[in-house]
């Protein structure tokens, strides 16, 4: 893991020779850990490496003497973290939801309701906590009614799914268009605060200290309790009788039953979890990040969330990893557009995250093992 | 997704006027009628008390409108030329050839017990490929531009989904994932090709996201309509005859036998010496193979050139493809009415068609989302059918107990 973070510093350096040392360094720790048998890893350090190589080269090329207007690191950073927030609540919410047994392909649909209901209640109740509130009640309720469909009607959890994301593109384009017509969310809409860091100026050395502050001064509150939730379900999911409960009922329902565990409240609990955390991240889309609702806003969030809640192997600290990842490229993207001649390509670099999901899934780089139960229904004997 | 098969032999009674085999048939047609009816006419009591109680409007009034939007009202009703409704079925039935296609492409690989919802990605590259062919090569003859456009896109298709399906027979690996994933790496690619300074981008258009137009020799002849007003094109009977060859390939073929028997029970086939991973590899080609079809009938029937904004939203038809298979329960008969169904709510919402005084045209657009979103919820909960059937037998049982058995 260390590994995959070394080598993307590189691109920050102007010498030709630096990247492409560290970028070898990377790949040959991401081999030794393939060897060591982690192989997810390590492909992935292997990976990252070539891109700081081939990054670093391409930057150094590019333009030396304006290389600092055209990619500002502490931009990328704070973006990086922008972008990875709602990704992290959503693939977390998706851990839960998938631990226990459902597949839950709603991601997109639930953080879309709490995107809109976030907003809409933001502007209601006047303040940005009520919005927050709203806007997770309103996902959980839609992931509720993924719970009845798929727990107690036993339907195939992947049409529920989709009918979830119809529905969610459905009810939060209706009202909103219903409530604000063509004028759009009013521009007055209560944001969730940023957390004051400025005091991250004052590390020594100087230069250091202005880039945490320009990287991370202006952090949202959300940001913070993503970081947070990952850490808080790394232990409930893996250090609790709570989390060995989900998981026994994602891997053996029947064994989880046997044992007296009910198999079918721990799946609702942790399908409306799910529901709240990944609209947790559409409230931060709408009411944290922009201040306004568009229609169909999440924009396939859901789904990167879900490739990246696989990428990491159901695990939280691999879904952060990923999202990491993923929100790099993000913000890397609209940066590279910057540079002449790599101007095109931004687009293709949205590709990367489902490419890379793609490739893990295919079990290239340390197979995606999923719960052995999820997406079976389970009936009560 | 099998056919619900309620408990039928209790409510046999001797004195009924049918025999007993006659009327289980009966029963067992109409159940599979019946069903995606009932489910349908929920969605849309649903989508009408949303009307109702968000927006105050009068439900009927307003499916009325969507109805006569959607052309539908130009059976049956004299009409002098120039006829909007006759513009309107136009439409309709455009919709209509895709979403069968589309439609056509879930339920192939449902019935390998696949869900491809990768529609959309395949959709993409299809459209993608008939573009590059229709633009490419001006001078051939226009049956031959036509044929090898939609071949191209077909294959295409094929490939793409192929891709999934492979990996699903080599490795595993989670046919809907991989499906999702492909979906966002065909759009972000086709937005790339076609986005501004994107080697398909049209340099006439200056800075505007469009590929260039396909030569006439690869325009679908007009069979309707004015060319101009985009008339209604040939794809239909594409459509139409994929539809049968859908029917032929899986009760008439040995692969569509093979097909069907792996998506019954997967084990079971592999025992009796089918090769599950080549029918998962087939069932995911032949359905991208549709979708890339639905793609370049898009292509070539009206849209003749592609921008970003298609790529990025119109191409969410591939998704209504998954209602229409829920909803035709994968039959070819079932994904004709469902997907005339779709097309009529698609083309009846679209924002020129409805007038602003009765429905505001945003609203039916999000509406025709719930309906649809409702529809594949309560379709695919076989077992709430199921569940009112119990309730209601209960309901019966009482009053029977006097009479004997």
């Amino acid at each position: 893991m260390i590994a995959l973070w070394l080598v993307l510093p590189p691109l920050t350096s102007r010498a030709i020779a630096v990247p492409l040392v560290v970028g070898a360094a990377g790949i040959s720790a991401g081999a030794w850990a393939v060897r060591q048998g982690r192989g997810r890893v390590g492909w992935g350090a292997v990976a990252s490496g070539l891109l700081g190589m081939i990054g670093g080269v391409f930057v150094t090329r590019a333009s030396a003497v304006h290389l600092s207007d055209v990619i500002t690191w502490s931009t990328l950073v704070s973006l990086t973290l922008v972008f990875m927030t709602p990704l992290v609540f959503a693939s977390i919410g998706g851990m839960f939801s998938e631990r226990s047994g459902v597949v839950n392909i709603g991601l997109e649909g639930m953080m879309l309701m709490g995107a809109f209901f976030g907003a809409w209640g933001a502007d209601r109740t006047g303040s940005w906590v009520g919005g927050l509130a709203i806007g997770v009640v309103a996902g959980a309720l839609l992931a509720l009614v993924h719970a009845f469909f798929s727990i107690h009607l036993r339907s195939d959890q992947i049409v529920s799914g989709t009918a979830i994301n119809f529905l969610a593109l459905g009810i939060t384009g209706y009202i909103y268009n219903d409530v604000y017509g063509g004028r759009g969310t009013p521009g007055n809409l209560p944001a969730i605060p940023n957390v004051n860091l400025h005091w991250l100026g004052s590390i020594p050395p100087k230069s250091l200290g202005r880039f945490l502050h320009d990287s991370f001064s202006g952090i949202n509150l959300m940001t913070l309790l993503a970081l947070a939730l990952v850490v808080v379900s790394y232990v409930v999911m893996f250090k609790t009788a709570i989390g060995l409960r989900i998981r026994s009922c994602g891997e053996h329902p029947r064994a989880a039953d046997t044992v007296g565990i009910n198999v079918h409240a721990v799946r609702y609990a942790s399908v409306t979890t799910s529901g709240a955390l990944a609209a947790c991240g559409g409230v931060f889309l709408s009411i944290g990040y922009v201040s306004s609702f568009t229609e169909n806003m999440t924009a396939g969030r859901g789904f990167i969330a879900l490739a990246a809640l696989i990428f990491g192997n159901w695990r939280p600290f691999g879904a952060l990893a990923a999202t990491l990842l993923f929100g790099f490229s993000s913000a890397l993207a609209p940066q590279l557009e910057n540079v002449e001649s790599w101007s095109n390509y931004s687009t293709l670099f949205a590709a990367l995250p489902y490419l890379l999901t793609l490739i893990a899934v295919a079990g290239v780089i340390g197979r995606s093992v999923p719960p052995a139960s999820v997406g079976r229904p389970y009936v009560k004997q | 997704m099998t056919e619900p098969t309620p408990p039928i032999e209790a409510e046999q009674e001797p004195e009924a006027p049918l025999g007993l085999a006659a009327r289980l048939e009966l029963w067992q047609r109409a159940g599979g009628i019946v069903t995606p009816l009932l489910t349908t006419i929920f969605a849309f009591f649903m989508g009408g008390l949303v009307v109702l109680v968000i927006s105050g409007k009068n439900p009927l009034n307003t499916y009325k409108e969507i109805f006569n939007g959607s052309g539908l009202n130009w059976f049956g009703s004299y009409c002098s030329f120039p006829c909007a409704s006759a513009g309107n079925l136009q439409q309709t039935l455009i919709q209509f050839t895709v979403l069968i296609l589309t439609g056509l492409a879930v339920a192939f690989a449902f019935r390998c017990g696949l869900f491809n919802i990768g529609g959309q990605g395949q959709y993409i590259v299809g459209t993608v490929v008939a573009i590059q062919i229709g633009v490419s090569f001006p001078s051939l003859p226009t049956a031959i531009h036509i044929l090898l456009a939609m071949a191209g896109a077909t294959v295409a298709g094929a490939l793409w989904a192929g891709i999934a399906g492979f990996l699903k027979a080599a490795v595993g690996a989670h046919e809907v994932i991989s499906t999702i994933m492909l979906n966002w790496i065909a759009l972000w690619v086709a937005s790339y090709l076609i986005g501004f300074g994107g080697p398909m981008q049209d340099p006439a258009a200056g800075p505007v996201p469009v590929t260039k137009q396909i030569t006439s020799s690869a325009k679908l002849p007009i069979i309707w309509g004015s060319p101009l007003l985009q008339g209604l094109h040939i794809g239909l009977f594409v459509a139409l005859a994929a539809l049968v060859v859908y029917w032929i390939v899986l009760s008439r073929t040995t692969l569509g036998y093979e097909v069907r028997a792996v998506g019954f029970n997967a084990e079971a086939a592999r025992y009796g010496g089918i090769s599950v991973a080549r029918s998962y590899f087939l069932a995911m080609a032949i359905s991208g193979a549709f979708a890339g079809l639905a793609g370049s009938m898009d292509i070539l029937g009206w849209q003749f050139r592609l921008d970003l904004t298609s790529v990025q939203t119109y191409s969410q038809i591939a998704f209504i493809g998954i209602a229409v298979a829920l909803l035709g329960r994968n039959g070819a008969v079932g994904i004709f009415f469902a997907a005339l169904l779709f097309g009529a709510l698609k083309t009846g919402t679209s924002t020129r068609n409805l007038d602003p005084n009765v429905f505001k045209p945003e609203l039916a657009n999000n509406l025709t989302q719930l309906i649809q979103g409702l529809v594949v919820l309560f379709v695919g909960a076989d077992v709430l059918i199921l569940y009112l059937w119990r309730v209601r037998r209960k309901l019966r049982l009482p009053q029977r107990k006097g009479s004997p058995a």
